[in-house]
């Protein structure tokens, strides 16, 4: 019997006894939850309820982990099904703005059997490119649903219906500030990386100056940044034709760069000092130039930590660049906000839901390349 | 070294008195505005926002370590050992979410206010210190582990006086790191209407008033700054003292 | 032929090593000796100019080393250290090659090269071509790094301290390794060791360092039978001299004709072998074998003969 397994299984049974679903009136005002096997007719619903219960009990040995993992798809799609088949029911005869949402009922057991399938892959333990296929699959099954619109009428993808253009308006924004900063700060951290680590003066002013921007908070930092490029927008000619002014995209911009430049350039130092010293001694003794030993032994050795640098930068970015929204700046960001503003729900998640899921995939994809960068012999031993 | 001799106390001066006597720094900010907008933040006191500012981030902190070091210190044991690689999946996705948006999702779960901005900086804020603390407590001396049964301390006098202190250094770099965190996503909480002082440069974004918008960004900045380069003394002090 | 004349370094105005001239025949092992802090590894790294020297300089068959870059005169003099230096990510063909790869030679003279050094120390190329340093024992690493620095057939080897990090057994079966190998390849190979009884198992010739000065340079028996100070007199150790001395003579040198009874010993065993395996099994007399053969016999009286001090 798995502990943790024993756990979700508790805490899932418990989760089924809140509203899975909830039907409002309209997008503002708080709704009236649904339990999950009222939320159709019980014919339909006893099923969905079964296979969610048999996913959870799945995960309780501990041996199998195999198992364990089909318990978590077998309980997701339990889900899947529940919310497809209630959503058009409780809408029916429930008036023109009504409105259905998953509930916190759905939400912990989404949590809960998306932590098994968590723990069940983390004992097996899969190889890079397993995982990368995973992702893949898990990526092509969500933009499935979402495609085949079974749960077009949830109240979310009502509020992304009718705003597609701003949404994909909001996608290219987010990942250009996201990319955009991390290209970047790469293309000016990498040089000062490997200027620091030469010189070890440069690298006591250089880390710590970086480190206090980084302690900066993020809004008083995309703050900060208005001031000073309005007035670079409005004294420097030509400025303002580039897009540099003091709310939108640019200070925005700025602020990740100025946000990611520590990961990149402590990391490209930790990096290039974690070359064995005696490798060094015998690279230089056996006559390779300075250019030589950092392109053969001291980057490649290092490039695991780089891209470890890289990683950060990137999860740190989808979610900072959510600030953007606060000042004219684009991105998921403005849904948040307007959500916050409006009291809407589902306009909140719109814009945080996508967030998390693509900091996610960032993390699990740019976890795949550390993995592929580190060399054979460290990963053998 | 020797500049913060001189820049912390001048920082300490310079962040008391845009706090406590704001209107000093009238001229200063004035050539930021249009003539006749106002220049200080003038709608609630500078000082009770930074107190409740500073007061969510140590009461979330505070849970937060208190939680994740007793997690941290049940993982470690023996019955605790199953849950070990749940944990690390859970620490290490849990941290890929952007604060932003765990803030944003508090919001429907519990409404506005200081309510779903505490939580937040709760449950963000367990994830730094869990990780550190189990690193802390994982990556002990083996001989100095073997040494403390060897002289025969029980399971509760090693954790206490053995495991706990040595841990205590990596465990501080995870508050320091929590602490940052917070004070960052606490500024961000003023949206969700918790007073903060992001309410100033919320107020100046909303505005247009940039003198609001550089006030309160100096204020959370150099509260920032201070408080993690202090967290920097104390853990830098407890190194040397377990050092030597 | 090496050349080192009037070599000083010093550093904040301190000699490290101070003005040591000496001259290393091509095709022998020099072995430089002293106690750390002695400046023999200094003296060792200004040869390939790891650290230029503040005076004095070195030449190699006639030129000097400073008319040459130095990452070029690099390439052409063979490095060893003590923990080998191999590149963890680089396969042990890397390694090896990485050298010959800095000097352009065409892959598969290199790869030729490879194989024919991995089997010059009796490493299936098969085998252990395409390891990485990090799946091999400590003794295999060791002999990888010494190929890595012969792989461009070298004007000179270096070594620094490069069986300082194995234990006991492995370091001598590495020490006979060497030798074979330098004979095999008429090298010119100097070393630099902190343990006296190295020295005088692998050098030809033999330089002891005290406080950056060279106090003695000799072979092996001239170190050992005639100390030039009590310094080198200490590093030899009295008590071991006259056991150092008959580890220097082979057998085949005071072989006599003769019967004696039990196992016998091979020719090129050491004296000091004898004398143990008389000691160990109460005999007054060692047969010698050469090639399976009795030749002769190594009395006690011959062995004691020759560990007396002929002053």
């Amino acid at each position: 019997m798995s502990p943790p397994g024993l756990l979700f299984a508790t805490l899932g049974l418990a989760a089924l006894a809140a509203p899975f679903m909830t039907l409002a009136a309209n997008r503002i005002v708080a709704g009236e939850g649904v339990m999950a096997w009222a939320v159709t007719a019980p014919a339909v619903t006893l099923p969905g309820v079964a296979v969610v219960m048999a996913g959870l009990l799945l995960g309780l040995p501990s041996e199998w982990s195999r198992l364990r993992f089909a318990g978590s798809v077998l309980g997701l799609s339990g889900l899947l099904w529940l919310l497809m088949q209630g959503a058009p029911r409780l809408l029916e005869g429930a008036g023109d703005y009504a409105r259905v949402s998953p509930a916190i009922g759905f939400w912990c057991l989404l949590v809960i059997l998306m932590l098994l399938m968590a723990d069940s892959l983390a004992r097996m333990a899969p190889g890079p490119l397993a995982r990368g296929a995973l992702l893949a699959a898990v990526m092509g099954a969500l933009a499935l649903i979402l495609w085949s619109g079974v749960l077009s009428q949830l109240s979310i993808l009502q509020e992304y219906a009718s705003r597609k253009a701003a949404f994909a308006d909001a996608v290219l924004r987010h990942l250009a500030l996201a990319f955009g900063s991390l290209a970047t700060a790469a293309a000016i951290g990498f040089p000062l990386g490997i200027l620091c680590h030469r010189q070890i003066r440069l690298r006591g002013t250089i880390l710590p100056v970086l480190s206090f921007f980084q302690t900066i908070p993020s809004l008083a930092m995309f703050g900060l940044m208005i001031p000073m490029l309005g007035w670079v927008g409005d004294r420097v000619p030509g400025a303002q034709a580039i897009g540099i002014a003091g709310i939108g995209f640019a200070p925005a911009f700025l602020a990740l760069v100025l946000y990611s430049l520590l990961p990149v350039v402590g990391n490209t130092v930790t990096g290039l000092a974690s070359a064995p010293p005696a490798a060094l001694e015998a690279a230089r003794g056996m006559g390779m130039t300075p250019r030589q030993r950092l392109l053969r032994v001291e980057l490649p050795l290092g490039l695991p930590v780089i891209l470890t640098g890289l990683r950060v930068v990137l999860v740190q970015n989808v979610g900072l660049a959510v600030i953007a929204g606060l000042i004219g700046g684009g991105g998921f960001g403005t849904f948040v906000f307007q959500g916050l503003n409006q009291t809407a729900t589902d306009l909140i998640l719109l814009g945080a839901l996508p967030t998390v899921a693509l900091a996610v995939a960032s993390a699990v994809m740019m976890d795949i390349l550390v993995e592929l960068a580190r060399p054979r012999s460290g990963r053998a031993g | 070294m020797r500049i913060g001799v001189i820049l912390r106390p001048a920082l300490v001066l310079l962040l008391l008195a845009l706090v406590l006597k704001p209107a000093w720094f009238a001229p200063v900010f004035a050539p930021l505005v249009p003539e006749g907008t106002p220049v200080i933040y003038a709608r609630s006191s500078l000082l009770s926002l930074s107190l409740s500012h500073l007061g969510l981030v140590a009461a979330a902190t505070t849970a937060a370590t208190l939680v994740a070091v007793t997690l941290a210190i049940l993982v470690t044991r023996q019955a605790g050992e199953a849950f070990r690689p749940l944990s690390r999946t859970i620490t290490n996705l849990g941290q890929t979410f952007p604060p932003v948006a765990v803030l944003a999702l508090a919001v429907p779960a519990l409404g506005f206010g200081a309510g779903p901005t505490l939580v937040a900086l709760f449950l963000y804020g367990l994830l730094p210190i869990f990780e550190n603390a189990v690193t802390g407590l994982s990556t002990l001396p083996p001989t100095t582990m073997e040494a403390a049964r060897g002289i025969g301390l029980n399971r509760w006098q090693r954790l206490v006086q053995v495991e706990v202190p040595l841990a205590l250094p990596v465990m501080l770099t995870g508050i320091r790191l929590s602490v940052v965190i917070s004070l960052g996503t606490a500024t961000i909480g003023s949206t969700v209407a918790a007073r903060t002082l992001g309410e100033v440069i919320i107020a100046g974004l909303l505005t247009s008033n940039t003198a609001y918008v550089v006030q309160g960004g100096l204020i959370v900045g150099l509260f920032a700054v201070l408080i993690y380069d202090a967290l920097v003394q104390l853990e830098a002090h407890l190194v040397r003292r377990a050092g030597g | 032929m090496i050349e080192i004349d009037q070599i000083t370094k010093t550093y904040n105005g301190v000699s490290v090593v101070d003005a040591v001239t000496m001259t290393v025949e091509t095709g022998t092992i020099t072995v430089i000796v002293g106690t750390s802090g002695s400046g023999k590894t200094t003296l060792l790294r200004m040869i390939n100019r790891l650290e230029e020297p503040s005076s004095g300089e070195v030449r190699i068959n006639g030129e000097s080393t400073r008319a040459t870059k130095p990452h070029l005169l690099r390439r052409r003099i063979g490095y060893a250290i003590q923990g080998h230096g191999l590149f963890p990510h680089h396969t042990v063909a890397r390694n090896i090659g990485a050298v010959p790869k800095l000097l352009n030679w065409p892959k598969d003279r290199i790869r030729t090269r490879v194989d024919e050094l991995l089997a010059l120390f009796s490493m299936d190329p098969e085998q252990f071509r395409d390891r990485f340093p990090a799946e091999l024992s400590g003794g295999q690493q060791q002999r990888v790094g010494v190929a890595r620095a012969l792989a461009s057939r070298p004007d000179l080897l270096l070594m620094d301290e490069p069986f300082g990090a194995l234990d006991p057994i492995i370091r001598a079966r590495a020490q006979d390794d060497l030798r074979r190998i330098q004979k095999a390849l008429g090298s010119t190979i100097m070393l630099v060791t902190h343990d006296m009884e190295e020295a005088i198992r692998l050098g030809d010739r033999v330089a002891v360092m005290d406080s950056g000065r060279l106090v003695q340079h000799g072979t092996p028996a001239e170190i050992i039978a005639h100390p030039a100070t009590t310094f080198v007199a200490d590093m030899v150790g009295d008590v071991e001299r006259p056991l150092r001395l008959l580890s220097l003579v082979p057998l085949s040198e005071v072989v006599e004709d003769g019967a004696a009874t039990g196992d016998g010993l091979p020719a090129d065993a050491s004296l000091r072998d004898a004398l143990s395996s008389c000691l160990w099994t109460g005999r007054t007399a060692v047969p010698v074998e050469r090639d399976g053969a009795v030749i002769g016999r190594v009395t006690l009286d011959a062995i004691r003969a020759r560990a007396e001090l002929r002053a």
